[in-house]
């Protein structure tokens, strides 16, 4: 076990960032066009960090599996994203969104780099909208804001229920701009198999065309893997369905630390399972909360239809137990409290696995203030539900039409039936204050790496994070490194180091298709979501770990002796590609379960069984655990254990508490 | 939980590669749920292809809730299938009866060549982004967003314009295999944002250009692709797309 170096600079917190900035070495225009920097992947960490880096100068490859770079999963985010505006002049400042995030990550997040994202949060807001992001306005025109989890101020920009969506196709513009003038050469339905080291520095990537087949080597003086989060590890999630940890995974294996795997969201609301067939899961943003009440009845097995139920007889649990956020705690705290009531009896719809959120509330309450906008005195009960329905529809019209079309029901008539799922993770690869992982020339941003989050995300900074990073924190920060590689010219890919990479990458693929088992990739990746669900899901306990280690050695034996892949591996083969995939979720699906085994504390979305407060709250263990747990992978499925050890200088340390 | 009891046929294009001639080929499923998405059947008929050891079905999908644009079967004769608003991975098997005969063949237009199966390539649409569908502006010190109000109205337009998400249903139901809604929408958000002026003539004879060299068809006034997008983009952006294109001959250099 070994200590490491986060970097953060020197000086009060709140001058760290202006002082790096104000001192980083620079690269001038001339050096800037010699030197190649790889993206890969092109969600909103991709996309903005592909094009920054562009605009500034310097020549970018960028790689995405989709057809288009439009297609990354950040589109799907529904809810928001925070900035530390006070446009609302409701008491925000950066120190409070600081505060926030580090609270809601249950004391688990480096203060320096979330401060650094509390900085940055506002130009976020400034460079989307001058990009043409239509943000919802108000009537005199200026940007609107609403409520996320774990605050109590109103900071969350949003476009109706599709603000990931629209902040894509921003940084999707700004990036097909580069690439329109040459300066971004795009690479579609590519995948990165390998990274390529020379002399310990990231010079490279292996990445598969996914239409020939064809694996290619490319060179940069420095790669950036902005590629997401493993939330598909569950098979299970709100995750696309080609989300995956590959690219991570692979840099784990070629030095870079994998920093807490076992830190991952479930989120509360979203659509229940509704049978095994499903393929995915579908998230009902938390947005919805500002408006929709949990509930669920006071009976146990109460089988009434919900607007049966009245009122007296409605346990509104969130509201109950913590009465100063209510409905608007973390998402962690969200999902135990549901799960709980659950476990309890108390859950509704067929499978019993499900909770109310329920609009009918607001919708009076809204209806109530358009009637008298419009002058209607003492209008009936109808007119006012019709006129509240308007307003919810306007808020999040396209969620209801989902919800409908999933499940079939009306959620303008009848409450949603609600229940966690696998959303996001806040594990990732392990980087300093530069995003630069343990592989020098080897950064990491977004979602994938492990950075700014803690053990909790709260709603609505996923976006935030993967923008701050693309466009404000990583053109900076790589300067440090490429200032010293001016005179690196391009290295030939026929060194001997893209050639064993790819003899790994190929090995692989080959291996999947000469073993001509029985089962599919789909029949694994399953087995492994259940075994995650069950043993390494919402709670944990360490016998159950245990097991699930020892379950997931044995599926990993099956796998490579009996999955069938049909095809071959030179040409387009969507059950090759899963199969990569599938072969490295298992492996990390072990290390997660070795990570919460490891952590002898509950904290954010970890939670052991055997850690807890009388009243079923996370009990954190500061004095043994307030550290970063960074895994080093040795090869043969063995990991060393590597500490950064987290300072609280600038926010007292405490129990979490949202009552 | 939920095995169900639909039996179906399906009547699937198969294609090898772009070059392949293709053909129909027919396939039964059976036990299929109606909470099923048309996907999850998808997943059923290839699990069972592959079991067998034949060739599963190639399409395009990925987020499978609807944004991503990337799912795109012609089912029915229809674009995403028979529901008004929806994509392929939002329709659900219970808008299908048991017996059912649904035949499936992908996009189709010369600018949307097949890769595999039902998986075609719409590269073509990046390109016409890549023209001019953004605005100038690098990455910096951009002014307070709140230092330019723009009527509510206004940015709504904007933002159902902006809703498009790129999936290509309009080209492929045309008989023309116009792309001129996917253009006009990103056309229309830029203009209706006052900061989308000072290119707003140079982007639209730019992306119109880009447009007609990746050889997608003229537009004429039919109407399929606002009835068939899943977002409800609608017909209203073709014609401010018009004008702008037609105000843009008059435009001086000076002005964009």
């Amino acid at each position: 076990m070994s200590a490491i170096n986060s970097n953060i600079p020197e000086g009060e917190i709140t001058t760290k960032w202006t002082k790096f900035k104000s001192s980083v070495a620079l690269v001038n225009p001339s050096n800037k066009r010699t030197l190649e920097v790889i993206v890969v992947g092109t969600g909103l960490a991709g996309a903005s960090a592909a094009a920054t880096l562009a605009e500034m100068g310097y020549k970018v490859k960028a790689f995405c599996f989709q057809d288009s770079p439009r297609r990354a999963h950040s589109i799907a985010a529904q809810g928001g994203i925070n900035a530390a505006k006070n446009y609302q002049n409701d008491g925000d400042s950066t120190y409070r969104l600081f505060y926030d995030t580090i609270k809601g990550g249950d004391y688990r997040s480096r203060e320096a780099n979330v401060y650094r994202l509390a900085e940055v949060s506002a130009n976020i807001i400034d460079q989307a909208v001058a990009q043409g992001v239509p943000l919802a306005r108000e009537y005199g025109g200026l940007l609107d804001n609403r409520s996320f989890g774990g605050t109590q101020v109103q900071r969350t920009f949003y476009a109706a229920g599709q603000t990931g969506q629209q902040l894509l196709l921003g940084a999707y513009s700004a990036l097909e701009r580069q690439i329109g003038m040459g300066k971004v050469e795009m690479f579609t339905r590519h995948e990165m198999l390998e990274v390529v080291k020379i002399d310990g520095k990231a010079r490279g990537i292996i990445a598969r065309n996914l239409i020939t087949g064809e694996l290619e080597r490319h060179f940069g003086h420095a790669v950036v893997l902005a590629t997401g989060g493993y939330g598909n590890v569950f098979y299970l999630s709100t995750n696309a369905m080609g989300s995956n940890v590959t690219a991570a995974w692979k840099a784990n294996k070629q030095g870079a630390y994998f920093a807490n795997p076992c830190y991952t969201q479930i989120h509360p609301t979203c659509i229940p399972v509704s049978g095994d067939h499903q393929s995915k899961l579908t998230l009902m943003s938390e947005s919805l909360r500002n408006d929709g009440r949990i509930w669920v009845p006071k009976k146990k097995d109460d089988n009434r239809k919900a607007t049966d139920i009245p009122e007296e007889e409605r346990d509104y649990y969130l509201e109950r137990r913590y009465p100063a956020f209510g409905n608007l705690v973390p998402r962690d705290v969200a999902s135990r409290a549901a799960k709980e009531r659950c476990d309890a009896g108390y859950g509704v719809g067929s499978s019993k696995k499900a909770v109310y959120l329920d609009f009918t509330f607001n919708t009076e309450r809204y209806g109530k203030i358009e009637a008298n906008k419009n002058n209607l005195h003492q209008p009936d009960h109808e007119t006012i539900m019709r006129l509240g329905r308007e307003v919810v529809k306007e808020k999040y019209g396209n969620l209801f039409d989902m919800y409908k079309q999933i499940t079939g029901e009306d959620p303008y008539e009848t409450p949603m039936r609600i229940y966690p799922a696998v959303h996001y993770t806040m594990g990732g690869l392990w980087v300093d204050y530069n995003l630069m992982t343990t592989v020098p020339g080897l950064y990491c941003t977004g979602e994938a790496n492990f950075s700014d989050h803690g053990a909790n995300r709260l709603g609505a900074s996923a976006l935030m994070q993967g923008l701050a990073d693309g466009y404000f924190v990583l053109p900076y920060t790589i300067g440090a490194y490429l200032s010293k590689e001016i005179s690196v010219k391009a290295i030939p890919t026929d060194h001997p180091a893209f050639a064993e990479a790819e003899v790994r990458a190929k090995s692989a693929l080959d291996h999947f298709i000469n073993i001509k088992g029985t089962k599919s990739v789909d029949y694994f990746h399953k087995k492994l979501g259940l075994i995650m669900w069950d043993k390494c899901g919402m709670a944990r306990n360490a016998e159950g770990l245990k097991e699930a280690i020892a379950e997931i050695q044995q599926l990993k034996k099956d796998f490579w002796s009996d999955v069938r892949v049909p095809g071959a591996a030179d040409e387009y083969n969507p059950e090759l590609e899963k199969a990569g995939r599938v072969a490295d979720f298992i492996e990390l699906g072990e290390l997660m379960c070795l990570d919460a085994l490891n952590r002898n504390e509950s904290c954010g979305g970890h939670f052991r069984e055997e850690y807890q407060t009388e009243e079923g709250e996370a009990l954190r263990d500061d004095e043994n655990y307030a550290y970063v747990a960074a895994w080093e992978n040795k090869g043969d499925g063995t990991f060393e254990l590597h500490k950064e050890e987290l300072k609280f200088e600038n926010i007292k340390i405490a129990q979490r508490s949202y009552k | 939980m939920s095995t169900g009891n639909m039996n179906l046929t399906l009547k699937i294009w198969r294609q090898k590669n772009t070059k392949d001639q293709g053909k129909m080929v027919d396939y039964k499923v059976s036990e299929i749920s109606p909470d099923m998405s048309f996907l999850e059947m998808f997943d059923v008929l290839n699990e069972d292809l592959i079991t067998k050891g034949d060739d599963p079905i190639a399409f395009d999908h990925d987020c499978r809730e609807g944004i991503c644009g990337m799912c795109s079967m012609f089912i029915n004769g229809r674009p995403h299938g028979p529901k008004d608003a929806v994509t392929t991975c939002q329709l659900h098997m219970r808008s299908f009866k048991d017996g059912d005969t649904i035949v499936v063949e992908p996009w189709r237009a010369k600018a949307f060549p097949v890769v595999k199966d039902l998986t075609v390539d719409r590269s073509a649409f990046d390109r016409v982004i890549a023209a001019g569908g953004f605005i100038s502006v690098n990455t910096g010190n951009a002014q307070d967003a709140n230092n330019l109000p723009i009527p509510k109205a206004q940015a709504d337009s904007a933002f159902e314009a902006a809703a498009c998400i790129g999936c290509g249903a309009c080209v492929a139901t045309c008989k023309n295999a116009s792309a001129m809604l996917f253009v006009s929408a990103k056309i229309s958000q830029l203009a209706l944002l006052p900061q989308g002026q000072p290119e707003r003539y140079k982007r639209v004879q730019n992306m119109v250009a880009q447009m007609d060299a990746e050889g997608f068809g003229n537009c004429t006034n039919t109407g399929a692709c606002e009835a068939e997008c899943p977002k409800g983009i609608s017909l209203e952006n073709i014609a401010r797309m018009n004008r702008d294109y037609y105000s843009a001959k008059f435009v001086s250099e000076e002005e964009g």
